[in-house]
């Protein structure tokens, strides 16, 4: 799947106090009908951002125009239920690059990157200070190193380390995707087939 | 030699190379496909020009969007008709066996596997859906994957993951009457919560365990999910042998015989080592419902709505909003409250012993009038068996009708959808906000439980009737 490259990015976020956001909210299955990845963004929590009219939900702070950027930031357990991967390419589609959460549901996390999101995970505490800084001043901003693995508050200067592993760290950077990477395996691959294999694989 | 755990020993066995500083590359044995998470993935890898590398190592059904009953009318919805014949098209492209809508090998993805004996010890199994963890009952390496991975597979046969840390879950003693394998299932959630298991495989182990039949223990498996953790496993045994024995594509003969000593190879040694361990004893365990908006939010059936007081913070606010969806109080007891629908079926509860045990409950009884029952068979082969151990007979004179094959509503994507704001005793997976229809809400519940709701019109211990 091809994505932008990501570097360093500063902007300001977007705040969704909430625990266990689910993938049934980020994009419900009614959604998952297309065939190709466009248009999700449309729909990212779709039933939290609109009622049954379609019309927006004055309080949910996507719908409020005091709140904009590149950044995401969620309560802990993001991400929990599905594998569809529909759910992190709403939120890329949207325009959110940037994920951060004190906990990921692990599928979201893999798919997350795979899609050209980089997911942040930061300290409980440093997640309340994030929600924080946010409701001060709405416009506050945030600076993401991927480079250096730091996420910084701009405002008071206080920054988190994060982790990524170096090999998706490589690919976020540069664009690439694990296909390309796998393709290039090819003898390899044919080598492991046919070498003689303990487990009974599928005969 | 270094004491192995049975999740070790099929990971190790299938790493084709360690990427430096980054995920193994895990040669795949068996890819199942749908309609939902694979067009995506065709359509890359028709963009690179390439080929699906081991069509026979894939299999394809699609059961998200169909409707549940007249499948032999072609599907109304323009979207979902056209993603299923967008599958259509993939699999004769590319090579790969294609289970339509009425054909005989036709059903929810997660059952059919292990129905046509394709699910095998040992083996690593992947499929874009998280459920995937099912086919760990018979001692393999299942996960669900996105759609990027699923596109890796078919261009490579392999994905990139991370080694998952390993957990085990011990149950010993025998279960109480009216406790199924999705009361245990849905207990051990509430015990760990649905983050619990995030970062790990769990195996499954215990007398408990042991005594689960091989429906059971896909039933555990499956939800193994909702605790987090990338999916579970159960160690092959007699019970796993006897089940894969005959299947279509079991092995046969000298085959047969190479297989199984293998298998029986495949268990945790004794000093193996967990990064995490919890043990339940199984007499603790009563049927169990859920109350709340994840899977994790699941009390005995004779309990009460916990209280958010020991919570603070987002918590309380979580749970609180949680409440508030399900229109339930603090405190409330849950046994007498009024249901609108029941939901029998699902890759969790879709197999022929969780019909037996509907059928075997509502006999002789009528359906509550106040009560809409879907009775869904996971596959052809299930809705076969139900007709023929006349079960049908039995559903019918209880005023139930059996429906078609297919997801239904364990996720709100075909036409069958709870209405909203109405309350559903669901024996599928997922109780998230929505996750049956906007607005509707799911208590998920084994089917005995679904079936003394489904009598009564009430939520009710199915135990009041064994
Ligand atoms: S039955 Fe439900 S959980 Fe299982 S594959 Fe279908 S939608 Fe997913």
């Amino acid at each position: 799947m091809s994505y932008d490259k990501f570097t360093t990015l500063t902007s300001p976020a977007v705040p969704l106090p909430i625990e266990n956001i689910d993938t049934d909210q980020i994009i419900p299955a009614r959604f998952l009908k297309a065939v190709e990845r466009k248009g999700f963004g449309d729909n990212l929590f779709r039933d939290w951002r609109y009622d049954k009219s379609n019309q927006p939900i004055a309080d949910f702070p996507l719908n409020q125009s005091k709140y904009s950027g590149k950044i995401l930031v969620g309560g802990k357990n993001f991400g929990s239920g599905s594998s569809r991967e529909h759910a992190t390419w709403a939120v890329y589609d949207y325009g959110f690059r940037v994920v951060v959460s004190s906990f990921f549901a692990d599928i979201f996390q893999g798919n997350a990157l795979n899609s050209g999101i980089l997911p942040v995970v930061v300290s409980p505490e440093f997640l309340e200070k994030i929600f924080a800084t946010i409701e001060v001043d709405n416009n506050s901003q945030f600076e993401v190193d991927l480079q250096n693995q730091k996420f910084t508050i701009k405002a008071t200067g206080e920054s988190a380390d994060f982790t990524i592993n170096p090999y998706k760290k490589h690919c976020l950077a540069n664009g690439l995707d694990d296909i390309d990477y796998l393709v290039d395996m090819k003898e390899e691959i044919a080598a492991f087939e046919a070498s003689p294999h303990p487990s009974f694989r599928g005969a | 030699m270094e004491a192995k755990t049975l999740f070790d020993k099929i990971w190790d066995s299938h790493v084709v190379k360690e990427v430096e500083g980054g995920p193994s590359v895990l040669y795949i044995d068996l890819h199942l496909i749908h309609e939902v998470t694979s067009p995506v993935a065709f359509l890359g890898l028709d963009k690179r020009g390439l080929k699906v590398l081991r069509p026979e190592k894939t299999v394809a059904t699609p059961d998200h969007n169909v409707p549940t009953i007249d499948q032999h009318l072609s599907i109304k919805d323009e979207m979902s008709r056209n993603q299923v014949e967008m599958l259509k098209k993939n699999c004769a492209n590319h090579g790969i066996v294609y289970h339509g809508l009425g054909s005989e090998g036709h059903g929810v993805v997660h059952i059919i596997g292990p129905e046509m004996g394709l699910t095998k010890p040992g083996m690593t199994i992947v499929c874009g859906d998280s459920h995937t963890s099912t086919h760990g009952a018979f001692g393999a390496i299942a996960f669900g994957i996105g759609t990027s991975e699923v596109e890796m597979v078919f261009a490579s046969q392999c994905v990139m993951q991370p080694k998952p840390k390993k957990m085990r879950i011990s149950v010993n003693g025998e279960l109480n009457k009216g406790v199924t394998a999705k009361d245990v299932a849905l207990y051990v959630i509430a015990q760990i919560s649905t983050s619990g298991g995030t970062g790990h495989f769990v195996e499954f182990a215990g007398t408990a365990i042991e005594s689960l039949s091989m429906e059971g223990r896909m039933t555990l498996c499956n939800m193994s999910i909702e605790c987090g953790a990338r999916g579970g496993m159960i160690a092959p045994d007699q019970t796993t042998f006897e089940y894969v024995k005959g299947r279509q594509f079991a092995p046969k003969g000298a085959d047969w015989d190479t297989a199984l000593a293998y298998w029986k190879t495949l268990k945790s040694d004794d000093g193996a080592v967990f990064d995490t361990e919890y043990f339940y004893d199984a007499a603790n365990i009563e049927p169990m419902i859920t109350f709340g908006t994840n899977p994790g939010m699941g009390i005995g059936i004779s309990q009460y709505v916990p209280n958010s007081n020991k919570l603070t913070g987002s918590d309380k606010l979580t749970y609180e909003k949680s409440l508030k969806y399900m229109g339930y109080d603090q405190g409330e007891k849950m046994i007498g409250k009024k249901i609108d629908y029941v939901f029998v079926g699902s890759c969790t509860n879709g197999r022929i012993e969780d019909f037996r045990a509907f059928a075997g409950f509502v006999k002789g009884k009528k359906k509550a009038d106040n009560v809409t029952a879907w009775i869904v068979p996971g596959s052809r082969a299930v809705e076969k068996q139900i007709i023929a151990e006349g079960l049908v007979e039995i559903l019918n004179a209880a005023g139930f009708e059996l429906r078609q094959p297919g997801c239904s509503a364990c996720l709100a994507m075909n036409d069958d959808k709870i209405p909203e704001g109405k309350y559903s005793v669901s024996t599928s997976n997922r109780n998230f906000e929505g996750r049956q229809g906007p607005g509707a809400r799911t208590l998920l519940a084994s089917p005995l439980t679904a079936a003394a709701a489904a009598v009564s019109g009430r939520i009710t211990d199915p135990r009041e009737f064994l």
